[in-house]
C-alpha cells in the first residue's frame, strides 16, 4: 500500500511540476531581475564573436551585446550567465524558457523570425557567406570549386545558400557536414574537405586560430546576406524593446562620439541627444522600465560599438575584420541606429 | 448489496487489484493527455507553428551518403526516407560484422591456445568497458589521418585509399548481364534441391556425398559459364583524380567506416561473450557421447553442440542487434547521415518542428526495433527445443 501511496505521490508531483513550469509566463524583466542575473545564450566558442579568453572570461562582440543588456538592466555588466549554444539547440534553448536573450551571430530570416516563436531585434553585424580555401590548392574564385568536398555546419542557412550557389552554377559539390565549428576545423585542416564555408566573420575567426593563417585564403565571393544579431522570444515587446534599444545605445554612442573613457566628461555636453541617451535628461530608462542611467552604463562598462568592433575584430586582432559594411551609415556602412528621442 | 460491493472491493484480493490497476493505467492516460494538452497551449502561445505540412517543403540541404537520388529540391520527406536507409544500412552491416566477429571470439576464447585466447581475452575487456561513442571517434579520426586526397594510395588497380574514403571502381552492366544474375539465382535453387535429394539418398543408403563441394562448384561456375557465353557483358568504371576529388568509380566514406568499425567491434565484444555462454552452456557429455559415437570435431561443433548452443545464444543476441541498430544514431557525433542527423538534425533545424520530427523518428526507431525482435522471435522457435523434449 505504501508503494501505491508513494506513486500517486510522485505522479502528483510530476503534474504541479509540469503545470508550474507552464504557468511562470512573468514579464522576462522582472524575471531577469528576480533571479539577478542575465541568462544569455553564446556560441560554443568563435573567437572574437563568443568564446571565452585565456582566464575563462566570455568576450566578443555578441557577448558584449549580452553585457549591454546587463549593463542596461543591473547597472552591471558582469552579471551574465552564457550558455553555449550549437548551432542546432540555439532555438530550442530559447523557446523554452532556458535563456533570456540569444546573441551568437545568428541570421535573421522571415521564417525563423515569424515561424520558430523568435523575435529579432536588431543587427550587430552584417556577414555574409564566403568560402575558405588552403592557398597551396591555387583557386582564386569560387566559381572553381566544381566538384569539390565541402565542410558545413549543420542546422544553418549556410547550408541551403550553399546548395543554392552550387546549383545556380551548374557545379556538384560533396558536403561534410559537421556540428560545431571546432569540429569544422578539425576536418578542414585534417583535409577531409576542400573548403570550409561559413559566414565570412566565422572564416576569419577560424583561420585566425590555424597554426599557419597565411595558408588559407578567404575566397572573394560572398553569397549570402546574413545579418547576424540578437534574439529574444516571441510575445514579450517590452524585453525585446530593452535587448533593441541597448544594442541601439551602442550603436548611437559611436554616432555621438561617447566612448567608455568620456562618459563623465558628455554628461555636461551641449548636445540634446547625448543628454538624453545619457540620461541627463530624466524619462528615457523609466519608458523602457529601467533606471535613467542605464546607457551610461552601457557605454562606460561596455563601450560603444566601434570599442567592441576594435577590440575583439577589427585589424588590430588577429581577426582582422575591416569595418566594411558594419561602418556607421555616415562612414559609408550600412550601420544605422533610429535616433534617441 | 451495495456494502457487498465495496467489500468485495476492498477485501477480495482479485477485484481490489484489478481496480487499483485500473485506476493507475486511467492516471497514466491523463498524465500523457494532460501533457499533450499543456505543450500544444505553450506551443501556440509562444507563436510557434506546429503540424506535418512541413514533409512536403523542398529541404533546401543536400546529403552526400545516400542510396537514393536526392537533391536540395526534395521534400524533407524524401529526407527521412534517406536517412531510413542510411541507418538501416549501418545496422544492417553492422549487425552482419558483429555476428561474425563475435561469433569467431567467442570461439577464439575457448580455444586450448594461450596467446588466442588471451588476445581475445583483451580484446574483448578492452572495448566492452570503453563507451561506444569514444571508440566511434577514435577509428573516424584514424581514417581521417589517412593520406589526403592528392596522395591517394593505390592499393590495386583502381582501388584507393584516403582520408576521404575507398574509392573503387564501380561496375557498370550492360545487355545480357540479367542472364547471369538469373543463372546465379537458378544454380541456388538447383543446390538446394540437390541438398534434399542427396541426403534422401543418404538416409536410404548410408552412403555420404560430397554435398557441400558439388553445390559450391554449382554456384559459383554456373555464373561464370553464363557470363562468358554472354560475351562478358560487366565493365568496370575505375575513379579518377580530377581536379579535386576522384570521379567515377565508388565509394565508401569514412563516415560510414568510422561508424561501422566502431558499432561491430563494439558490439562483438559481447556477442562474443554470448556465443562463449552458448558454448559452455552445452553439457560436457553431449561432447563426449558424440565423440565417442566416432564423430569427427568439426561435425561434433556442427551437429551438436553449436544447434543446442544457439538456443541460448539467440535471445541475447537479439537485444545486442538492438543494441547496435540503436547505437547507430550516435553517427550524429561524425557527420554519417543516418535518420537522427539528416532527418532529425538538419530537418529539425531547419523547419523547427522539433516535437513532430522527434516524434517520427522515435517511432521509426520503435519500428525498427520491434521488426527486428519479430524475426529474432521466429527464428529463435525454429532452434528450441522440438516435440517434448
Amino acid at each position: 500500500m505504501t508503494k501505491i501511496k508513494s506513486l500517486f505521490i510522485s505522479l502528483l508531483l510530476t503534474l504541479g511540476v509540469s503545470s508550474a513550469i507552464a504557468g511562470s509566463h512573468g514579464s522576462t524583466l522582472d524575471l531577469v531581475k528576480e533571479r539577478g542575473k542575465l541568462m544569455c545564450g553564446s556560441n560554443t566558442g568563435l573567437a572574437g564573436f563568443g568564446a571565452p579568453n585565456d582566464a575563462g572570461v566570455w568576450e566578443g562582440i555578441d557577448v558584449d551585446v549580452c553585457r549591454a543588456v546587463a549593463a542596461a538592466v543591473f547597472g552591471d555588466a558582469s552579471k551574465v550567465e552564457y550558455v553555449p549554444t550549437t548551432s542546432k539547440v540555439r532555438f530550442t534553448v530559447l523557446q523554452s524558457g532556458e535563456i533570456d536573450m540569444l546573441s551568437r551571430n545568428t541570421t535573421w530570416t522571415l521564417s525563423r523570425d515569424v515561424d520558430l516563436g523568435l523575435e529579432f531585434v536588431g543587427v550587430n553585424y552584417y556577414d555574409g557567406q564566403g568560402f575558405m580555401v588552403p592557398a597551396s590548392l591555387g583557386v582564386n574564385s569560387a566559381m572553381e570549386l566544381d566538384g569539390a568536398s565541402v565542410c558545413i555546419q549543420v542546422g544553418t542557412t549556410t547550408e541551403m545558400n550553399l546548395a543554392d550557389f552550387f546549383k545556380a552554377n551548374g557545379m556538384s559539390y560533396e558536403s561534410v557536414p559537421v556540428e560545431t565549428n571546432s569540429e569544422a576545423d578539425a576536418a578542414y585542416t585534417a583535409g577531409r574537405c576542400d573548403v570550409y564555408t561559413t559566414d565570412a566573420s566565422g572564416l576569419y575567426a577560424s583561420r585566425a586560430g590555424y597554426p599557419d593563417p597565411s595558408a588559407h585564403v578567404v575566397l572573394p565571393e560572398i553569397v549570402s546576406k546574413e545579418p547576424l544579431g540578437p534574439a529574444v522570444r516571441h510575445g514579450d515587446s517590452e524585453w525585446a524593446d530593452i535587448v533593441r534599444w541597448s544594442l541601439n545605445a551602442m550603436i548611437i554612442g559611436e554616432e555621438l562620439g561617447i566612448t567608455s573613457g568620456n562618459v563623465d566628461e558628455m554628461m555636461s555636453s551641449n548636445n540634446p541627444e547625448v543628454l538624453r541617451l545619457l540620461g541627463a535628461e530624466p524619462g528615457y530608462g523609466a519608458m523602457l522600465g529601467l533606471s535613467d542611467d542605464w546607457a551610461a552604463n552601457i557605454l562606460s562598462q561596455v563601450g560603444n560599438y566601434s570599442e567592441s568592433f576594435e577590440k575583439h575584430i577589427g585589424p588590430n586582432t588577429p581577426i582582422n575584420i575591416q569595418r566594411g559594411l558594419n561602418a556607421l551609415y555616415k562612414d559609408g556602412g550600412i550601420l544605422y541606429a533610429p535616433p534617441f528621442r | 448489496m451495495q456494502t457487498n460491493f465495496l467489500r468485495k472491493i476492498i477485501f477480495d484480493e482479485k477485484s481490489r487489484s484489478l481496480l487499483i490497476q485500473t485506476l493507475v493505467i486511467g492516471l497514466f492516460a491523463l498524465f500523457i493527455y494532460l501533457i499533450a494538452q499543456q505543450t500544444a497551449y505553450n506551443l501556440e502561445k509562444r507563436g510557434i507553428s506546429s503540424g506535418f505540412d512541413f514533409l512536403n517543403l523542398s529541404a533546401g540541404y543536400d546529403i552526400s551518403i545516400r542510396l537514393i537520388p536526392f537533391t536540395s529540391e526534395d521534400t524533407h520527406f524524401r529526407a527521412y526516407f534517406v536517412g531510413l536507409l542510411n541507418t538501416l544500412m549501418i545496422a544492417v552491416c553492422g549487425c552482419f560484422l558483429a555476428t561474425i566477429i563475435g561469433f569467431l571470439v567467442g570461439v577464439i576464447r575457448l580455444s586450448s591456445n594461450w596467446l588466442f585466447r588471451n588476445i581475445a581475452y583483451v580484446y574483448v575487456e578492452f572495448t566492452r568497458n570503453v563507451p561506444v561513442l569514444l571508440q566511434i571517434i577514435l577509428y573516424y579520426s584514424i581514417l581521417l589521418h589517412l593520406p589526403k586526397i592528392k596522395q591517394a594510395i593505390e592499393i590495386f588497380d583502381g582501388f584507393f585509399l584516403t582520408n576521404r574514403g575507398f574509392f573503387s571502381p564501380s561496375p557498370i552492366f550492360k545487355e545480357g548481364f540479367s542472364l547471369v544474375l538469373w543463372s546465379f539465382l537458378i544454380a541456388i535453387i538447383a543446390s538446394i534441391l540437390i541438398k534434399k535429394i542427396l541426403k534422401k539418398k543418404q538416409e536410404q543408403t548410408g552412403q555420404q556425398y560430397p554435398i557441400f563441394l558439388i553445390n559450391s562448384a554449382l554456384i559459383i561456375f554456373t555464373p561464370i559459364l553464363v557470363y562468358y557465353i554472354m560475351g562478358r557483358p560487366l565493365e568496370f568504371d575505375a575513379p579518377v583524380l580530377k581536379g579535386f576529388n576522384f570521379k567515377g568509380g565508388m565509394v565508401i566514406r569514412p563516415e560510414f567506416l568510422g561508424m561501422l568499425f566502431g558499432l561491430s567491434i563494439y558490439t562483438a565484444a559481447f556477442i562474443s561473450e554470448t556465443v562463449r555462454s552458448g558454448i559452455i552452456a552445452v553439457s560436457k557429455g553431449q561432447r563426449e557421447a558424440s565423440q565417442a559415437l566416432g564423430l569427427k570435431n568439426n561435425l561434433v561443433m556442427r551437429l551438436i553442440v553449436i544447434p543446442q548452443a544457439l538456443r541460448v545464444i539467440i535471445p541475447p543476441l537479439t537485444s545486442q542487434y538492438l543494441n547496435l541498430t540503436k547505437n547507430s544514431s550516435l553517427g550524429i557525433a561524425i557527420g554519417y547521415a543516418d535518420l537522427v542527423h539528416g532527418f532529425g538534425g538538419i530537418s529539425l533545424n531547419q523547419t523547427g518542428r522539433a516535437i513532430e520530427i522527434m516524434l517520427m523518428v522515435m517511432l521509426t526507431y520503435l519500428t525498427i526495433s520491434l521488426t527486428i525482435s519479430l524475426f529474432m522471435n521466429i527464428y529463435n522457435k525454429s532452434v528450441q527445443f522440438k516435440g517434448n523434449a
